[in-house]
């Protein structure tokens, strides 16, 4: 550092708690905290209900309520997963300045084929899986190089790019879901057993506590959490999000590193997939309809900026664990889904004006 | 502190007592650091009142205390003799102070007329009444001189006339107090002459003018008065006739002139190999452009040498640059060569990795990544250096990013402070960061002073030398006439696209370049 700012920073760093306090207020992850802290004071307020149980001489016991179950805590991770996984591509997307609404489609292609390689033509995981992630990696790639190369708005691209992939989806399964039950060439149906792979990824590890779905998806977080902030291409990816002309005048690829934005996106969208149809046991062509949007929300409730260049991973986490566990809250006191769904659009909103208010 | 104020009386005896602007003890401090310090300020009706001092001094905190952005810690405003209390920009603009700043604020899209009425529309119940509009604003222009179709859309208009779109409005608003900001910092030559007169024009209708500009020239071309601030004090204000450039600069940096030594004999340049040789170099036109941006241009740079590159706007000198940098790709056709070896500059990568450097015109919009941080745009050209295998190392960064910008004396209070929160001069320092951790041979400056204060300046200046030491070739394009004289070995003049003379250091003179730049024989 240079002499200057050594100096000027011990000056200022004197009455240290108030600049911890600062330091904190500060930080752009506050006030996603903040939303996560009262979401988390919301279910202790309401806890859901608590079953009846009986003892061992059969007398009435309360039981734990809902809310203070680890199982609870357990499934909102897990629902809240897939979501997840799409909102680590949607946010390096985003921090590009883009966007991508091609997500929820590609995962319901990905789910199909996976199902498809994986039930009715028995690839071994360790193929079906590549191939899949490659399906979505492709999809990205092209809306990524579209974007890039011939100038047209990632708006239009991808949203063109989600009408294609559903449709492409709808074309390989022919319009059924894609399940164990298999047509035989003599019309009959015939049961099969559902794949390894598909058990596998629907499990739960550590005694039954947490979901592989969950560590997925935390593994998600880690891949994106290392590109962006320990790759050079996640620091070309802030600058191009923040100045793409600046950054193409410093030197920046920046065609290329858009086009590897998009296919990560691509790939988690694929993940995502993948996951899905180990947990419905089936590949459902009609899947992840309007989860794109879910996604923009996680990130942008995260507080990562729609604008792009700023914003980031450990953020998008946060924006999931708020709508995962907010969804989870509402679930288990019996809120309907009209209610809920009105509440998490009025949700976004503050999240965004409690942002655009910090700045 | 120096005060050689004299009371606005007795400036002018023919002028009413009360001055139409008068700011008294204003203070304003950010957190712990006071910007202003019990600042005095008036203007009269009719005057033009320059305001000067390097970037820091608080001059903008004042503008914007009287634009009703900022409201001072202390402090009156009178206008008029009146005390008024700004609470927001509309309520300043109500009162008739319009301020008309560097970045314009004109809607590009639309039309002349409908910026002019923007916010005010004339409209009866609901419905728009444009040939009111247009006759409105043709008459606004009419009266400062112009005389265009206000159908037009503004962004198709040169800058030039922009500003004086945008000064018409703050008239339509029946502004008084007119504050302008560098309004010539985007200007050429007859450009600027256009605005003077529109100030004088201004002055006679008794509108007051405070002026804020860096260039020594203009001050004493226009202004009536001058006032310089330092450090957030006021350090002198007087009559421009009693404030000779000398003091206007002992006042503004507390010592004397920073300028670059020149290097005129340096021993013979023609001895010197040819490091930057450009052969016939053009732009096609793309588009609705008529005619190339840059047409057949050839020549030689030497190792050591500052070729001045001079044109006024629309010249395509600027998009030389580029081409040379390879920011218009495959649109350009020609020979380049470096120490010899050819090079076809296809993208900025390329020409990075060949050892060109750009320092473009405009900091803010191709120059920075205004969000990251100091040490992300020093670093932003030379990243492979500090990330090997594509791994970011952040000790290398900062390392690389502290010698960089401790070499320019950036003044920072951190390196991960976000480049938006530095000022001007230290904005350029890093811009010039990062292009010396890149390690170029052929530096192509594009205005590297613009807006930048007379001691960043004369830094950039002593850098440029250094360059030039190290055997570095040079292309340099300012708009300041005494900073391309002073820095050039040569002058190449170009006018539509093409190159219409070469001057040597001697022969130089900023009459024969404007008569060449204005396409003169």
């Amino acid at each position: 550092m240079t002499p200057e700012s050594t100096s000027s920073a011990a000056s200022a760093g004197s009455p240290t708690r108030t600049s911890l306090v600062r330091r904190m207020r500060d930080h752009p992850a506050a006030t996603a905290i903040l939303a996560l802290a009262l979401v988390f004071a919301i279910g202790a307020a309401y806890p859901g209900p608590a079953p009846t149980e009986y003892g061992p001489d059969g007398e009435e016991i309360t039981g734990t309520a809902a809310f203070y179950k680890w199982s609870t805590h357990r499934d909102a991770l897990r629902q809240a997963s897939v979501f997840g996984i799409l909102a680590c591509g949607m946010t390096v997307v985003i921090i590009t300045a883009g966007i991508d609404l091609s997500v929820g489609s590609v995962l319901a292609l990905v789910a199909v084929t996976f199902s498809i390689f994986s039930i009715h033509w028995g690839w071994s995981p360790w193929v079906a899986v590549p191939a899949c992630l490659l399906i979505g990696a492709a999809c990205g790639a092209v809306s990524g190089g579209l974007t890039a190369w011939f100038r047209i708005q990632p708006f239009i691209v991808t949203l063109a790019m989600m009408v294609f992939a559903r449709g492409l989806a709808k074309s390989v399964s022919g319009g059924m879901k894609v399940s164990t039950v298999v047509q035989t060439p003599d019309g009959t149906y015939d049961y099969v057993d559902v794949p390894a792979v598909f058990n596998a990824i629907d499990s739960r590890l550590l005694g039954g506590n947490v979901s592989v779905v969950s560590l997925i998806f935390l593994a998600c977080v880690l891949v994106s959490w290392v590109g962006l902030s320990r790759l050079r291409w996640g620091r070309y990816i802030y600058a191009i999000g923040g100045n793409e002309e600046a950054a193409r005048l410093s030197g920046v690829p920046v065609a290329v590193m858009k086009v590897a934005a998009y296919a990560l996106a691509g790939f988690f969208s694929a993940v995502a997939g993948i996951c899905q149809a180990a947990q419905e046991l089936q590949g459902d062509p009609e899947a992840g309809v309007a989860y794109e949007l879910s996604a923009i929300a996680i990130v942008v409730i995260g507080g990562t900026n729609l604008m792009g260049g700023r914003g980031g991973i450990g953020l998008t986490l946060l924006g999931t664990l708020i709508i995962g566990y907010l969804e989870k809250i509402l679930s288990i006191n019996a809120v309907p889904e009209a209610s809920r769904l009105m509440l998490t659009g009025a949700i976004i909103i503050a999240a965004v004006l409690v942002q655009g208010r910090r700045r | 502190m120096i005060t050689a104020q004299q009371s606005s009386g007795q400036c002018d005896t023919s002028r009413p007592e009360t001055p139409l602007l008068r700011m008294s003890r204003i203070r304003k401090s950010f957190g712990s650091q006071c910007v202003l310090d019990n600042v005095d300020f008036d203007l009269n009706a009719g005057e033009v009142h320059v305001l000067v001092g390097e970037n820091g001094a608080g001059k903008s905190t004042l503008i914007k205390i009287l634009g009703g952005v900022h409201s001072p810690d202390d402090g009156l405003i009178r206008i008029h003799g009146r005390r008024l209390r700004f609470r927001s920009p509309r309520d300043a603009a109500a009162r008739g102070v319009a301020i008309i700043h560097q970045e314009l604020s004109l809607v590009p899209s639309m039309s002349v007329a409908d910026n002019m009425f923007l916010g005010r529309e004339r409209s009866w119940r609901g419905w728009m009444r444009y040939a009111r509009q247009h006759e409105q604003t043709a008459r606004a222009l009419d009266r400062l001189g112009l005389d265009l179709d206000v159908r037009r859309t503004v962004g198709s208009l040169p800058i030039s006339i922009q500003q004086i779109i945008e000064i018409a409005k703050a008239l339509a608003y029946e502004a008084q107090v007119i504050v302008m900001d560098e309004p010539t910092s985007a200007l050429n030559e007859p450009e600027v002459e256009r605005l003077f007169v529109t100030i004088r024009e201004l002055k006679a209708r008794g509108c007051g003018i405070i002026y804020i500009t860096h260039k020594l020239e203009e001050v004493y071309r226009i202004a009536d008065r001058i006032t310089v601030l330092r450090d957030g004090c006021r350090m002198a204000t007087a009559p421009a006739a009693d404030m000779p450039p000398a003091s206007l600069i002992r006042h503004m940096v507390g010592r004397d002139l920073a300028e670059a030594s020149t290097t005129a004999g340096q021993g013979d340049l023609a001895d010197r190999p040819v490091r930057l040789a450009v052969d016939n170099v053009t732009v096609r036109a793309v588009g609705r452009q008529r005619r190339p941006p840059v047409d057949g241009i050839t020549f030689d740079v030497r190792a050591g040498e500052i070729l001045g590159l001079a044109g006024l706007q629309g010249s395509g000198n600027s998009d030389l640059l580029l081409a040379l940098f390879g920011a218009y790709g495959r649109r350009v056709s020609g020979t380049m060569r470096i120490d010899g070896k050819r090079f076809r500059p296809t993208s900025p990568r390329r020409a990075i990795r060949h050892g060109v450097a750009l320092v473009t015109n405009d900091r803010q919009r191709t120059g920075l990544v205004l969000g990251m941080s100091v040490a992300a745009n020093a670093t932003l050209a030379s990243l492979p250096r500090v990330s090997p295998g594509g791994w970011l190392r952040a000790s290398r960064e900062m390392q690389l990013a502290a010698e960089t910008t401790g070499a320019l004396r950036l003044r920072a209070a951190s390196l991960r402070q976000r480049a938006v929160t530095l000022s001007g001069g230290n904005q350029q320092k890093v811009v010039l960061a990062k292009w010396i951790s890149t390690k170029p041979r052929v530096l192509l400056l594009d205005e590297p002073t613009r807006g930048v204060d007379v001691a960043a300046k004369g830094e950039i200046y002593e850098l440029m030398n250094e360059w030039r030491r190290a055997g570095h070739a040079i292309v340099l394009i300012t708009s300041e006439m005494p900073e391309l004289l002073m820095m050039s070995d040569r002058v190449v003049v170009m006018h539509r696209g093409r190159a219409t003379a070469t001057f040597s250091r001697g022969e130089a003179t900023q009459e024969r370049i404007l008569h060449a730049a204005m396409g003169g024989e």
